[in-house]
């Protein structure tokens, strides 16, 4: 196989990652929604929670976008 | 159409040289300026009036203070407090770059992972600092959560110790990775529609579609660019929560 089609096909690879973080923040809004409308007063105390949850979540499926970057362009 | 040559770093004018190294003022440099400058004015300008009810160039900056200072006294208490200058600049000075990167033809300074990394670090040296300041070998206390059965502790300890030293890698990669990819993908789009234009009428026809898409895209960069600065501030706090109070 030519490197340059290994890499091309590795990037893809890598961007199936992205795919579990999908699940994940989705999940975590979900969750967060749901609970937002069987108590919306106490919605607003978990804001920063959820917005931690989704950049700890996100940044796993930025990690793999990254590597798919790096074999497009960097190596 | 090479979606990474927008990131390119240029020289716009040498300032010294040190050996082979030349040390030169680049765009970077600029929008970094730039940034300083609309803080500046958003803050000092805009409040120097003091007024009692504020215009709108002061209300913006009353509400971003007390958009921090919420979510800095929320997480990491009244003592966090004197953090509140590192936290607030850390979030004015990416958000303005982050936007600031938006505008077409500017350049986006937290897209590289050098300028991420130096603030990660910052944050990361500072928990260290200050936690072995404040509270000297009970620092340790943070990697040893209590309520643990004694069997499991080393596991834990060790998988505690690897996320703490990893917290400036996902901290800085998050801002500049997610800045990156969005630039990159708002450039892809953009070359469809070239592409499909250099087609004649049918292609102008299909190039609509993905016209379309850079324009929602890039409401969807200006919600990320607001969301990353908040997140970066928000980890923030909650590092610097623990180097206050390392206990679990």
């Amino acid at each position: 196989m030519e490197p340059q089609a290994a890499k091309m096909i590795g990037a893809g690879i890598a961007c199936i990652g992205m795919g579990g973080a999908g699940v994940g923040v989705g999940t975590i809004f979900g969750h967060y929604l749901a609970a937002a409308l069987r108590n919306p007063s106490a919605a607003q105390g978990q804001f920063a929670n959820l917005i931690f949850g989704f950049a700890v979540t996100e940044a796993l499926g930025i990690f793999s976008l990254l590597i798919a970057l790096l074999l497009l362009f960097a190596l | 159409m090479d979606p990474i040559h927008q990131f390119e770093i240029k020289s716009l004018f040498p300032i010294a040289h040190i050996g082979a190294t030349e040390i030169a003022f680049t765009n970077s440099a600029l929008f970094m300026l730039i940034a300083l400058a609309v803080i500046l004015l958003l803050t000092l300008g805009a409040t120097r009036s003091r007024a009692l009810v504020p215009g709108r160039a002061q209300a913006v900056a009353e509400m971003s203070y007390e958009f921090i200072a919420t979510t800095l006294r929320s997480i990491a208490g009244p003592e966090g407090m004197k953090f509140f200058p590192l936290v607030f600049s850390l979030f004015m000075y990416i958000l303005v770059l982050n936007v600031f990167g938006i505008i077409p033809y500017t350049f986006t300074v937290t897209s590289h992972i050098i300028i991420a990394v130096a603030l990660a670090l910052l944050v990361f040296f500072t928990v260290l600092v200050y936690g072995f300041w404040k509270h000297g070998l009970h620092f340790f206390k943070l990697f040893v959560p209590s309520g643990i059965p004694i069997y499991i502790l080393p596991l834990v300890t060790f998988i505690e110790v690897l996320s703490f030293l990893s917290r400036p890698v996902s901290h800085s990669v998050r801002l500049f990775a997610n800045m990156l990819a969005g630039h990159i993908t708002l450039k892809v789009f953009g070359g469809f529609v070239t592409m499909l234009g250099a087609f004649g009428l049918l292609g102008w026809l299909g190039a609509v579609l993905p016209l379309g898409l850079t324009v929602a895209l890039t409401a969807l960069e200006l919600l990320v660019a607001v969301l990353q600065a908040y997140v970066f501030a928000i980890l923030t706090c909650i590092y610097l929560n623990d180097a206050i109070h390392p206990g679990h």
